[in-house]
């Protein structure tokens, strides 16, 4: 079964094993405003955390998407190419960016998990 | 509002902060032989007649360009600039709000600029245009730097007849990018051959054409064997007017075409304002420098303007922003939208069949004249000449007999000695029969 967690720079990563499924928060795309374009890498990409993947563009500004985990690039949300609005209607789901395969599970215990995100977004306003 | 000038002291803590003693030490990259210690003395009041009179004594030891037989070119070309075309760019809508600050209510401004970008996406065969760059030279520097965003690749080959300052600007900025420059040498009759050059690790290939010696060339091939080593192709085109007559790089595989508009609507203007063209494909078009306008409708269903892809530009993304291009050479950019309007479709092309006829004879009587020989095989309105003799020296002697006979190559390659017979020549639209007799029957006494 796959737990969700998150980065302080509003990323979401969904595990499954080695596997993760990487998008934006939902604070992330109501901040932005509405997304305009998403520039996707290319699958088979090897990426180290905090390595840019993604970018993305809204009508108020474009923002780098940083890798939250190491890994390699196993899949990129092709929806995002002509529908990249999608990230603000269902940013935690179809909206997903990447999909990644893990090279070091260790790096998840860094990451925040729902309550410590929601803490602080909270924080945050 | 009063003016206050810095004190000594603001000067000394500035001096202070930077490390440097006193303000010479500022100059200290100007070579010393072009410094002058003492000041120039000039007489402490003129009444204003006098000193016209005294600079118009100066100005009258040049030989100016539009008083002579003129064939002067790589890369600053002397065209007929339609009258209509000043008094339009001098109409205060236009002259006084060059750069639209509150851009969507100056809608007729942003009308010129998308029409501009529409010309120059025509005239590049390319599928979209920006709203234009300072210049040839730094719309070629930038464009170096897209395709290293876009190849993630840093070497960037360039040909080696790429005009020299192209070149320079290239190196200029690429130094701050870390991009590694494979230089050519400057190959003289088109035959260079760029495509040994391209390797795996090349994010673009530059070349001009046509080239700095006038030749033009099919980069159908360039364009393949870049694209199989995923690198892209960067034209660039120093001769806007060649448009109306070569193939568009657009249709030779072209990924991004840079060029110099000065041709149309700019006059000489002592090497400038310019305007920079930049096209590229529409899948590049997020990675491209400078400013974008779109056509949309407003609320109401009505067509309007807007400027577009804004993220991408520094007042939005900071260091992260595409370009650091903040303005541009707008109304230059206007003059050449204007003069290509008045021109049409037609008139353009048909511009571009007379200068290269006019060249064509041109060459045709130099040719004829002993020890000449055209280096050249095909060019478009500028080709270059051997002479027997040094190229410095026959241009002196040229200008001595009032022509204005072209640019030594050797002058952009200094030391290079095997150019130094070398002289590039450009015909335009401007010069007539007699010019060119003038010019055929000069160059065989000098040469005599």
């Amino acid at each position: 079964m796959s737990t969700i967690k998150y980065t302080e720079e509003h990323e979401w990563v969904e595990i499954d094993g080695d596997s993760a499924t990487i998008g934006i928060t939902e604070y992330a795309q109501e901040q932005l405003g509405d997304v305009v374009f998403v520039e996707l890498p290319d699958a088979g990409r090897a990426v180290a955390k905090g390595d840019e993947v993604a970018v993305v563009e809204s009508v108020k500004a474009a923002s780098e998407v940083y890798a939250p985990v190491s890994g390699e690039i196993t899949e990129v949300n092709s929806v995002l190419d002509g529908a990249p609005a999608t990230v603000n209607e269902d940013a935690i789901g179809a909206g997903w960016f990447v999909k990644m395969k893990l090279s070091d599970t260790a790096e998840l215990e860094e990451l925040l998990d729902e309550a410590a995100y929601q803490a602080f977004v909270a924080g945050l306003d | 509002m009063r003016y206050l000038p810095l004190t000594d002291t603001d000067r000394q803590a500035m001096l202070g902060r930077i490390g440097a003693a006193n303000i010479d030490e500022l100059f200290r990259d100007v070579p010393k032989a072009a410094r002058r210690d003492e000041l120039i003395d000039l007489p402490r009041r003129k009444g204003e007649l006098e000193v016209e009179r005294a600079l118009s004594a100066l100005a009258s030891k040049n030989v100016p360009a539009g008083s002579v037989p003129f064939f002067v070119g790589a890369g600053a070309y002397r065209h007929h600039v339609p009258a209509t075309v000043d008094h339009l760019i001098q109409r205060s809508e236009f002259l006084t709000s060059y750069t639209p600050y509150q851009p969507e209510i100056a809608q007729g401004t942003l009308q010129y600029l998308f029409e501009f970008q529409t010309q120059v996406a025509m005239l590049t065969g390319m599928e979209v245009a920006n709203a234009s760059m300072y210049d040839g030279s730094t719309g070629c520097a930038e464009a170096v730097l897209m395709a290293h965003r876009i190849t993630k690749k840093k070497k960037a080959v360039l040909s080696g007849a790429l005009h020299p300052h192209y070149r320079a600007v290239v190196e200029n900025l690429s130094e701050f990018a870390r991009d590694d420059l494979d230089l050519g040498e400057p190959v003289t009759d088109g035959t260079e051959d760029i495509i040994a050059r391209i390797d795996d690790d090349t994010s673009c290939v530059v070349i001009q054409n046509p080239d700095f010696f006038g030749n033009v060339r099919d980069l159908q091939p360039i364009a393949d064997a870049a694209h199989a080593k995923k690198a892209l192709l960067i034209v660039v085109v120093t001769e806007i007017m060649s448009l109306g007559l070569v193939t568009p790089p657009g249709e030779m595989g072209a990924d991004i075409v840079v060029g110099e508009g000065q041709s149309l609507g700019n006059p000489l203007n002592f090497g400038g304002p310019y305007v920079g063209l930049f096209a590229a494909r529409q899948k590049f078009v997020r990675q491209m420098p400078g400013r974008l306008c779109g056509e949309t409708e407003d609320a109401e269903g009505k067509r309007g303007f807007v400027l577009t892809l804004s993220t991408r530009e520094q007042h939005i993304r900071r260091e992260k922003a595409t370009s650091n291009i903040c303005t541009n050479s707008g109304l230059c950019c206007l003059a050449f939208t204007i003069h290509l309007s008045l021109l049409g479709e037609e008139g353009y092309g048909r511009l571009a069949r007379i200068n290269h006829a006019n060249a064509v004879k041109l060459a045709d009587q130099l040719d004829a004249v002993d020890g000449v020989e055209i280096v050249t095989p095909t060019f478009f309105n500028e080709f270059t000449i051997r002479t027997p003799r040094n190229a410095l020296q026959v241009i002196d002697e040229l200008a001595d007999k009032g022509i204005l006979g072209g640019v030594r190559a050797s002058r952009l390659w200094p030391g290079q000695s095997d150019l130094d017979d070398l002289i590039v020549i450009a015909s335009t639209e401007v010069n007539t029969d007699e010019d060119r007799a003038a010019y055929a029957s000069a160059l065989k006494e000098v040469l005599s």
